[in-house]
């Protein structure tokens, strides 16, 4: 059984004891400690069930590779799931409990499946598909998709808060261990502005538990001093527990900082994410140990060596009484060593290798360690736990010549650089056959904007362990080259050595000749349950590329991203091939290195602050009298004032029959307002609208059409001529920006040399349309402007001071009604609001929403952009053929218009639509035709765009597009509805109320 | 005549820095022309500012004028000053091609204050605020989150930042929750 030693634990902080909570069991550990070595301290060797067969599985590594030890993690608001023991931090009161298990983890039913492992071969998602045809709905897709997915999907809104920083650096470090300190020290010495980030908590990396010496002295020496002189450069920033996971063109750089996590509800972030612009970045990311492949290597007790030998040098945990250590290399000797320094047994090192000359073995020898050459882990006995290995020969096919007890296998098949950082944005991989690993090619770096490479490997990540100092000094120095920054040379270079180490041999099955039913039970790929002879089938199959493999097996496709399989599978699948490693080549590297919470990558962006929304001057006034608002692009306008029990329905109608009837005030700041001025002003404004806006007297508004080039309606508004050079062009609300900006692309970029400026003032007004027969009374009543029919006639503006407001106002209609729109700078919007609305009182004012705005304009066959429009109109489907100048050479989508399309007889177009028996048409609905298409689907001839119950008229009128609908005038046409019936509607004329204008030109 | 209203007058939040909106309208004028006129320099001089290089804020007395784009000037002013400095800048440029605009009421004005002010800003604005490289005197227009602004700053730990009106409460919002104590990131300044 695992436990926890009496002593040591460099990691721990033995006076505070932290009690914690796995699967409803109250277990205790030390502040210090990992999840996982606490989980392993309190004897959970066995900590999880497997994905697809649903096996035992225990904690395999001590870092972020680790496939196995996945927990929900928490409990309601705070619950996350598929969090990793090995990276989580324990504190006070954590609650975690093990995922995949029904109905708990020591009896579960889904591990049936291993006993049908044959009908679930790789590539099984696939094959359902194919065979028997009905099977794949109602058999195989309800049961693959209630067993999809490790944890569960958290239920509650997280009550955590995340957050962003962008930060910057002339050399950003990703990995703190030997080689990033040293990198930091020489870039940092030489006064870059560095950016250390390491993933752990502890600075260091693998120096100290691999027994590495610097200048002499033990590595924590050497790593104490350059921290204290890290620490001392003001132009060094350092940071523990934030991981690099990605690296994005232009140096761009995303890190995950872990905050609050075990401080759950301090009010300091959960996390952090680093946004970071690195002029250039070294990945100084260590390396991760392989795993080998043999019968039985996922039975909890099996562990990475190098991670058993962390747990015991940093936690003080033994993982039982007797450890085999099984091996292609001299590393895993080092724990051998280390278990038997601690005073545990090692009945025997298994070295698949035939002949042993390092230093390492004979120091295990003579430390009384049985070491066999050539021989190999035939099977691990054991299901839940380790009890014992069955041996045999490496050459052989798996005859078993020796049977021992143990606790725990530690095993090792050698290391991989982590390449991930360097692979993100396109650096390539060598192969290296003597460490039978890939690493960075430096001549094929990810390149930035200048062609030359922005990122360096040091280190473990670049092959060189061994030589990390050196390596990560040569490093940093390129790359303060690269940004023309002189690297100090009065820097001395540490001197590193490691227990010198004999040459590894790769190994990828165990025994090499081993038969199907030991193949069958070695594990790749521990998280998706992907076994060598997955891999083997799938080559058999016909899968030859790496990329296709990998997802007909799954293998490496789940959160670890085949950490520790990737290497292994395609080693395997080269053999299967009989191809050589490099030429079947890796898979892809994507970020993120590790998961990241979508929490962190949301930041700020929820709640209150998930979106911008835009608030006109008035906003609080129509939030205190409870309106109904709608989303007009980021905007939330009034769509209605409901007043006591009304329904929208009804408050609508009372909005619209006050209007006509005595006076509406709309809140119509939104509106857009772009100045134009210059000399070239109303030439420019030619070329932007279909009509002619130079003509237009200073003094007078006229309404105006813009198009695309292709000479699709894009937008519309009222043009107001300031002076002799200055223009004031309405735009639509949701259009402000688009069209300021369209403007300036002209301006900027085609029309350079013309004389014109801009200025989107939208928002320097707040905008009030004073609405209906009772208008003119109530300005009037405030008085300082001369509003009178003769003054101010329709089409028509005046500045002045109306009520002691600074105003222009503007005499214009959307509502076919008496109407005035008062401009007022913004910040005198609401006071002027409340005036009107207190001055007006005894008139009947009352604020009127979109809502209403709608149905009036629609009254009176006024188009909206977004109704009627939708892209592919042009102002001629629209009858608009008045508002397009015949005379001008020229204008923005002039010459989209005249093509063959949009010139046919038979295009769409607008009309009125009057229901027959006075209901209103659903929105959206289509005319339907005689006859269908190819496609067995009804012909349409048309689509309504605007649809609703006119109170006015007291029954439903609609605008639509009808083909050639202006000639048939008086015909019905057909508009089936989703619930089955279908309604009819005459096509009429748009304008359904005050044709002749006698209401607004008063 | 009723006095303007600032938006959020006055707000104003203390978390790990001072978060606070501006208790009255500034005065802001924009002016479009063409920076290598002589004219305009003439005319910035008759109102005591000079012509700002690019990305720089000038301030003379309680006036300002920053560098916006390359043919654009935001002149600040107490809103007091601004018809005065308004037809100052008319009558100087009368004749020219220019634009002048009154944007004062267009626009929402925020000071941050603290040692950790540029901190703040760094969590929503992808500018390096380092002290050492985002000095006294310039002007950035950037965004903040997801809408545009610009920030200056006047003096070590004292920021502005102004964004359009109409998303002030959002632009509080956000600086209020990056200035959230217990968010200390000890990016420039141990937290």
């Amino acid at each position: 059984m695992s436990t926890r030693l009496a002593s040591g634990g460099r990691f721990l902080n033995r006076a505070t004891v932290q009690n914690f909570v796995f699967n409803g069991k109250r277990l205790r550990g030390f502040a210090g400690d990992t999840l996982a070595s606490a989980l392993l301290a309190n004897d959970q060797m066995m900590v999880a069930r497997s994905f697809k067969y649903h096996r035992p599985r225990g904690i395999v590594a001590a870092g972020p590779e680790e496939p196995n030890a996945l927990f929900n993690m928490g409990r309601g608001a705070r619950f996350e799931p598929n969090q990793r023991a090995t990276t989580t931090a324990l504190f006070e009161g954590l609650e975690c409990e093990s995922q995949n298990h029904w109905p708990s983890l020591e009896f579960d039913i889904g591990a049936l499946n291993s006993l049908a492992a044959h009908v679930l071969p790789a590539g099984f998602y696939y094959k359902t598909f194919i065979h028997p045809r009905a099977f794949w709905k109602h058999v195989f897709e309800p049961i693959i998709r209630h067993s999809a997915g490790l944890g569960k999907a958290p239920q509650d809104r997280d009550a955590d808060r995340y957050e962003h920083l962008y930060a910057f650096a002339d050399v950003l470090i990703a990995g703190g261990g030997i080689a990033g300190l040293q990198a930091a020290c020489v870039a940092g010495e030489s006064g870059a502005r560095v950016l250390l980030l390491e993933q752990t908590l502890h600075w260091g990396g693998r120096a100290v538990n691999d027994g590495a010496q610097i200048d002499g002295a033990p590595a924590q020496d050497w790593i104490a001093a350059a921290l204290a002189k890290l620490t001392a450069l003001p132009n060094v920033t350092l940071r523990l527990g934030t991981t690099v996971s990605g690296v994005y063109d232009h140096g761009y750089v995303l890190a995950n900082e872990h905050v609050g996590e075990t401080t759950p509800g301090d009010g300091r972030p959960k996390q952090r994410l680093w946004r970071i612009r690195a002029g250039q970045i070294i990945t100084a990311t260590g390396a991760i140990e392989r795993p080998l492949s043999f019968a039985g290597n996922d039975v909890p007790g099996v562990m990475l060596a190098a991670s058993l030998r962390d747990y015991l040098h940093d936690y003080a945990v033994s993982p039982g009484d007797r450890t085999v250590v099984v091996t292609n290399n001299d590393d895993a000797y080092l724990t051998a060593i280390a278990l038997k320094e601690a005073g545990l047994s090692v009945p025997l090192i298994v070295d698949a290798r035939r002949t042993l000359t390092g230093p390492l073995p004979q120091r295990a020898r003579d430390l009384g360690i049985r070491v066999e050459a050539g021989w190999a882990i035939a099977a691990v006995k054991g299901t839940r736990r380790v009890t014992g290995v069955s041996l045999c020969m490496q050459a052989g096919e798996g005859g078993v010549i020796e049977e021992i007890a143990c606790d725990a296998v530690a095993m090792s098949g050698g290391w991989s650089p982590v390449v991930h950082l360097w692979s993100h944005c396109g650096g390539k991989l060598l192969w290296n056959p003597e460490q039978a690993h890939f690493h960075p090619d430096p001549a094929r770096p990810p390149l930035g904007a200048d062609g030359k490479g922005f990122v360096r490997a040091a280190g473990a990540a670049n092959g060189q362990s061994q030589n990390a100092c050196a390596d990560a000094d040569h490093a940093a120095r390129a790359a303060l080259a690269h940004l023309g920054q002189t690297a100090r040379t009065d820097l001395t270079l540490p001197v590193l050595e490691h227990p010198t180490q004999a040459a590894m041999a790769p190994v990828w099955v165990m025994p090499q000749g081993a038969n199907q039913k030991l193949r069958a039970k070695m594990w790749l790929d521990y998280q998706n349950d992907v076994k060598v002879s997955d891999v083997q089938l799938a080559a058999r199959e016909g899968y030859v590329s790496v990329e296709h493999t990998k997802r007909y097996t799954t293998l490496g496709m789940a959160t670890d991203q085949g950490k520790l399989s990737n290497i292994n599978g395609l080693a395997v699948l080269a053999d299967s091939l009989n191809e050589e490693i490099p030429q079947v080549g890796t898979t892809t590297f994507r970020p993120p290195y590790t998961p990241i919470t979508l929490g962190t990558l949301a930041g700020e962006a929820r709640g209150e602050i998930f979106q911008p929304l835009r608030r006109s001057p008035m906003h609080e006034w129509h939030s205190d009298q409870g309106a109904y608002f709608e989303p007009v692009g980021h905007w939330r306008r009034p769509y209605c004032y409901p007043r006591g029990a009304e329904n929208h329905a009804d408050a609508v109608k009372r909005e619209v029959l006050n209007t006509r009837n005595a006076l509406g005030l709309l809140d119509a700041s939104t509106l857009g307002k772009i100045i134009v001025k210059g000399p070239d002003a109303g030439r420019f404004l030619d070329m932007l609208y279909t009509g002619v806006m130079s003509t237009l007297p200073v003094g007078k508004c006229r309404y105006g059409l813009m198009c695309n080039e292709n000479g699709f309606l894009s937008d519309d508004g009222v043009v107001a001529r300031l002076d002799e050079q200055t223009f004031l062009c309405h735009t639509t609300s949701g259009g402000a920006d688009r069209i300021h900006g369209w403007m300036e692309d002209w301006l900027q970029c085609e029309w350079w040399d013309w004389q014109v400026f801009t200025a989107n003032l939208t928002e320097q007004y707040a905008q009030i349309a004073v609405v209906g027969p009772k208008a003119r009374t109530l300005l009037e009543r405030l008085g300082g402007v001369d509003v009178s029919k003769e003054a101010l006639p329709f089409m028509g503006w005046v500045e002045g001071t109306l009520g002691g407001f600074p105003v222009r106002i503007f005499r214009i209609s959307f509502s076919g009604e008496l109407s005035y729109e008062i401009a007022v700078p913004a910040g005198h919007g609401r006071a002027l609001w409340d005036k009107l609305h207190a001055e007006g009182a005894d008139l009947g004012a009352m604020p009127y929403g979109t809502e209403a705005l709608h149905v009036m304009r629609a009254e009176k066959g006024f188009i909206m952009i977004g109704d009627e429009t939708d892209g592919t109109v042009i102002p001629q489907d629209l009858g608009m053929s008045w508002a397009i100048s015949k005379k001008k050479p020229d204008y923005l989508g002039k010459r989209g218009q005249e093509r063959p399309h949009m010139t046919d007889p038979d295009r769409w177009q607008l009309v009125g639509l009057e229901t027959l028996d006075g209901s209103v048409i659903p929105d959206g609905a289509y005319a339907v035709a005689p006859g269908s298409n190819a496609n067995g689907q009804r012909h349409t001839e048309g689509r309504v765009t605007s649809t609703y119950f006119s109170p006015t008229l007291g029954r439903g009128i609609a605008m639509g597009l009808i083909r050639r609908g202006p000639e048939r005038m008086g015909q019905i046409v057909d508009f089936p509805t989703t619930t089955g019936t279908t309604v009819q509607a005459r096509i009429v004329d748009p304008v359904f109320y005050d044709k002749e204008g006698a209401k607004q030109n008063v | 005549m009723s006095d303007p209203v600032a938006p959020l007058t006055g707000a104003s939040f203390e978390g790990y820095v001072t978060v606070s909106a501006a208790t009255a309208p500034m005065g802001m004028i924009t002016i479009r022309a063409d920076l290598a006129d002589p004219a305009l320099a003439q005319a910035l001089a008759a109102t005591s500012l000079p012509l700002p290089g690019q990305r720089r804020i000038e301030t003379t007395g309680d006036a300002s004028v920053a560098w916006m784009s390359p043919d654009e000037l935001l002149v600040l002013v107490p809103h007091g000053q601004l018809g005065a400095t308004m037809a100052q800048l008319n009558a100087a440029l009368s004749g020219q091609h220019a634009l002048i605009v009154d944007v004062s009421d267009a626009r929402a004005l925020f000071h941050i204050r603290g040692v950790h002010a540029a901190e703040v800003l760094a969590k929503i604005c992808p500018v390096d605020l380092a002290p050492s490289v985002f000095g006294i005197g310039e002007m950035r227009r950037t965004r903040a989150a997801q809408v545009a602004c610009a920030l200056w700053q006047s003096a070590p730990g004292e920021f502005h930042v102004i964004c359009f009106r109409s998303v002030a409460v959002y632009v509080f919002d956000l600086l209020k929750t990056s200035a959230m104590q217990g968010a200390e990131a000890g990016l420039f300044h141990p937290a």
